[in-house]
């Protein structure tokens, strides 16, 4: 059993661990790391709950291995607010209560992240089968959608504010 | 329909408002701890061995050759776990169902377990553990269990319920019967009968977060438990009980929990964990597997219920029965009688009779699933009064009301309703929008009510007053869905002061006194109930500090607005002490400012709801799209509505994943296909409309805001809502759930052959 050296980055820090070769980057995330925000929801990629972005695609991290870090850059749920300011979708989750019991909003909010990089202005289709990968087993998915509406809404805002700043 | 606000029409400030919940910046920052997210120095990782097979005999284990892998540090089997029960069944049912004594009574029965120093040395040794089986005959299906010649799942079993008691063992653990009446003569004045039979499957909660725990026991006998569940006191009790330790030395902290819906009421692997470590003298962590949660945690029961409802041509129902023949699992479970208590809850019948059968077979022991047996009965229940509201020749909506129980009615499960919110939902439903809306082709509309007891019980708060005038609101009902933000609007209702400066916590079993599991509905209920009251205890010791400043009377001192005002005329001059300067001046006052309570939280309202459905069923491919989805349920009061609506949202996409696609299917092998969430397919955000909802306010006279409990009773209607809308889409009568494609299809090709051959 020798372990395998990764050099990575973490949400933008620089990150070196070793692992074994058959572990996941969400083991890897949790137990070595103690990031837990990713979460093991059924580790055949199915649910969502693990979702992270790395070098900006969205993978599930159950069927990542760790050792596939290397030289990559990797976005977890802790890396989506900027200090203490919360990203639009996070402070939107709240605000519409698209929670209960929460497991699965880490997930949710990178998956939907990711979907905003790409389109900050997606129809309630778009944002429906963006995250159909992504199981909620509290909400019914209403108040999700409605909140990842609105924080699309926010973020074309900011988006609006950088550009007119930047003439 | 006219409904009895008199005795509440009270004017609140901040309840029923909307503020931002207490741990929503922990959850979405990814900073809230769940059942898997601690750790304790030199843990390991426990794993365990499940039987394959759905019934077999333990001839033996052997652990040798796992306990000499370099790094396991313990392995269990029955063995370890001594039966201290002294003579209670029911607890020495929850020790078997932890680890199989003998003989494995389902495919995924624990029968042995390991720590080891991490996961990959723990796969290795439970590779390593030999179990020599001898392979018994099974049954899975409750029809098949109940036939004389079934195979005995639990010999000790004696059908109780019946008489003269029996002297031989039988899968039928109790027969209950319930309702009031002559339904023979009920019948004979029928001029309408509608008879059929239904099945639903078997479904899980599904909750997105396995079971997790983190167990430490010392060798002096003290130990401490984190875990996810929904009542950590029933499960240090239950452990220690087990395991034979003092309540008193075993600490359980609930973690943040990951989705419950009942299924974490009981203990599954807590106490394995716990022997585990005892054995080792180390912590260690278990998480379970999905496949693990699919095929060893309590799922709901798969039923089969015979109906037969008679009315006269004016629409008055004159006799109902109905049969319900409930699965529970490998363990006797009260699941029929439930179904039997709760089938005719909605209506106000003069002869009703149900009868409700709990059947054992070889499956994991089934546990609660949200108003666990009531969606089952209403499926079968409310998919008759359809078809009898089509033989009198009425609309659906306007057969139930006409039929609705209301304040008065002897319930068919005994007691007789105080004010009930049936009849309103009701109403609602038929003048809603959605009622009016057109279809389209291959669509239907369908709607069905459903009913919950709901459920109170022991319940201790306490409410702690800081120098600075915040306050630590201290429960013991797990916060599964947002309560921690309605208690403390109840909090800050009561002492007069703003939402944020109340903190909700959640303690732990050494901290608090003894609360009930976080079920019934309960939490918001009897934990808010409780809340009151110490509110209302700080109140006075507050109103007492300030009667000792003023030098006057306490009952010259009134508490407004979050301060004390002195009473009349002549203490006009005294000015008012709010609670920040009462606290600040508390050290030199007499002390700690606090409010406790302990309470059965007598009085749960029951709950009522009716939902309205519109399906499109593709008549090729037996596919079925809900189109548009409406909940009306009576709340009784909405302390914080979102987390109101998002309680029927949830249960209702719950109702229709079960109606459309969720199942266990069983091989003739007694073996689980398909336990994982690709092939058990819960409802995902591409599958489902938005969910609208309508709250009614019916106070429960009970609670001193009127507050019923909201969590259950949107779970009830929907097989049914749903069930009605695919019949009336494919023209055909469907009376199998879940109406997967493969179901639809077939049904839809017997009505075109019926039709051609007739």
């Amino acid at each position: 059993m020798s372990g395998i050296h990764v050099s990575t980055t973490i949400n933008g820090d620089p990150v070196e661990f070793v692992c074994q070769p058959g572990e996941t980057l969400l083991d890897v995330l949790r137990d070595r790391l103690r990031l837990t925000g990713s979460k093991d929801g059924c580790g055949t990629g199915d649910c969502g709950a693990c979702s992270v972005t790395v070098d900006g695609r969205l993978v599930c991290s159950c069927l990542v291995l760790g050792a596939e870090a290397e030289g990559r850059e990797v976005t977890t749920i802790e890396g989506l607010a900027d200090g203490e300011n919360l990203h639009p979708l996070q402070s939107k989750f709240i605000e519409h209560a698209a929670l209960q019991c929460g497991i699965c909003t880490p997930g949710f909010l990178v998956a939907a992240k990711a979907l905003l990089d790409r389109n900050s202005n997606p129809t309630e289709e778009e944002i429906r089968f963006a995250l159909a990968g992504n199981l909620c087993r509290c909400t019914g998915y209403d108040k999700i959608v409605r909140a990842v509406s609105a924080a699309a809404t926010e973020v074309r805002k900011q988006e609006g504010r950088k550009q007119r700043r930047s003439f | 329909m006219a409904h009895d606000t008199s005795f509440t029409n009270q004017e609140f400030k901040v309840i029923g408002t909307r503020p931002p919940r207490p741990d929503g910046v922990d959850k979405v920052t990814g900073r809230a701890a769940y059942g898997a997210d601690t750790f304790a120095p030199g843990q390991l990782v426990g794993l365990i061995l499940r039987s394959p097979h759905a019934h077999a005999q333990i001839r033996k284990i052997d652990t040798s050759r796992a306990e000499k892998l370099k790094g396991v540090k313990a392995v269990i089997t029955s063995d370890d776990l001594p039966d201290l029960t002294n003579g209670d069944r029911a607890m020495l049912d929850i020790l078997e169902n932890c680890m199989a004594r003998g003989r494995a009574l389902y495919d995924g029965h624990a029968v042995a377990a390991v720590a080891a120093i991490d996961a990959e040395t723990a796969r290795k040794a439970l590779k390593l553990i030999k179990v020599d089986y001898k392979r018994l005959p099974h049954v899975t299906d409750v029809d098949e269990a109940v036939k004389p010649d079934a195979p005995i799942v639990q010999p000790y079993v004696r059908t109780a319920g019946v008489q003269p008691p029996p002297t031989k063992a039988s899968n039928i653990s109790q027969i209950s019967e319930f309702g009031h009446g002559d339904v023979e003569a009920g019948f004979a004045q029928a001029d309408f009968i509608v008879e059929e039979s239904y099945k639903t499957e078997q479904t899980h909660q599904g909750y997105i977060e396995p079971h997790a725990c983190l167990a430490s026991v010392g060798p002096d006998g003290q130990g401490e438990l984190w875990v996810t569940t929904q009542g950590h006191f029933t499960f240090r009790n239950q452990c220690a009980a087990l395991l034979g330790m003092d309540v008193a030395k075993l600490k359980v902290t609930a973690s943040e929990i990951g989705g419950g819906f009942g299924g974490k009421t009981h203990v599954w692997m807590e106490p394995v964990a716990l022997a585990l470590s005892r054995k080792a003298n180390r912590p260690v962590k278990v998480v379970m597997s999905r496949d693990e949660v699919f095929r060893a945690t309590g799922p709901t029961s798969s039923t089969s219920v015979d109906v037969k409802i008679g009315a006269k041509k004016n629409g008055r129902i004159t006799a109902a029965t109905a049969t319900l023949r409930y699965q529970t699992g490998a363990f006797p479970g009260i699941w029929g009688m439930l179904g039997a208590m709760t089938a005719y809850a909605c209506y106000d019948l003069k002869n009703v009779k149900t009868v409700g059968y709990n059947v054992l077979v070889n499956r994991p022991k089934v546990a609660a699933y949200r108003a666990p047996s009531a969606p089952m009965a209403a499926f079968a229940v409310e998919s008759t009064i359809d078809l009898l509201a089509a033989k009198v020749g009425m609309e659906p909506v306007d057969f139930r009301i006409k039929n609705a129980a209301k304040k008065g009615t002897k319930a068919s499960y005994g007691p007789t309703y105080g004010p009930i919110g049936i009849g309103p939902t009701l109403e609602a439903v038929k003048n809603h929008p959605h009622m009016r809306a057109r279809l389209g082709k291959n669509q239907g509309r369908g709607m069905a009510c459903g009913f919950w007891f709901n459920f109170g019980g022991q319940t201790c708060t306490d409410l702690n007053i800081g120098v600075d005038g915040t306050v630590n609101l201290t429960v013991g009902t797990v916060d599964v869905g947002g309560s921690r933000a309605s208690l403390s609007l109840i909090a800050a209702e009561e002492l007069g002061i703003p939402y944020e400066r109340i903190k909700c916590n959640v303690a732990d079993t050494s901290s608090l006194g003894h609360n009930d599991t976080t079920e019934g509905s309960r939490g918001t209920f009897s934990s808010g109930m409780a809340t009151i009251f110490a509110a209302r205890d700080a109140i006075e010791v507050l109103r007492e500090r300030a009667a000792q400043t003023w030098e006057i009377d306490v009952k010259d001192v009134k508490w407004e607005g979050g301060r004390a005002v002195p009473k009349g005329v002549r203490h006009s001059n005294l000015g008012t002490l709010t609670l920040e300067e009462l606290a600040a001046a508390s050290p030199n006052t007499g002390g700690p400012i606090a409010g406790h309570n302990e309470v059965v939280a007598d009085g749960a309202g029951v709950s009522f709801a009716s939902h309205i459905c519109d399906v499109e069923v593709d008549p090729e491919t037996g596919a079925t799209k809900v189109l548009r989805y409406t909940v009306v349920q009576d709340a009784g009061k909405a302390i914080h509505p979102d987390y109101v609506e998002g309680q029927l949202q949830g249960g209702a996409a719950q109702g229709i994943g079960w109606a459309l696609n969720e199942e266990y299917i069983y091989g003739k092998d007694g073996r689980l296909q398909n336990p994982g969430f690709l092939d058990y397919r819960i409802p995902v955000c591409s599958d489902l409309p938005f969910i609208d909802t309508e709250i009614l306010e019916i106070p429960n006279p009970n609670h001193p805001y009127g507050v019923r409990g909201v969590g259950e009773t949107s779970i009830v209607p929907p097989l049914a809502a749903v069930g009605n809308a695919v019949s009336n889409a494919a023209n055909v009568r469907l009376t199998h759930v879940p109406m997967s494609p493969p179901r639809i299809l077939k049904a839809i090709k017997n009505r075109r052959s019926n039709a051609t051959t007739g």
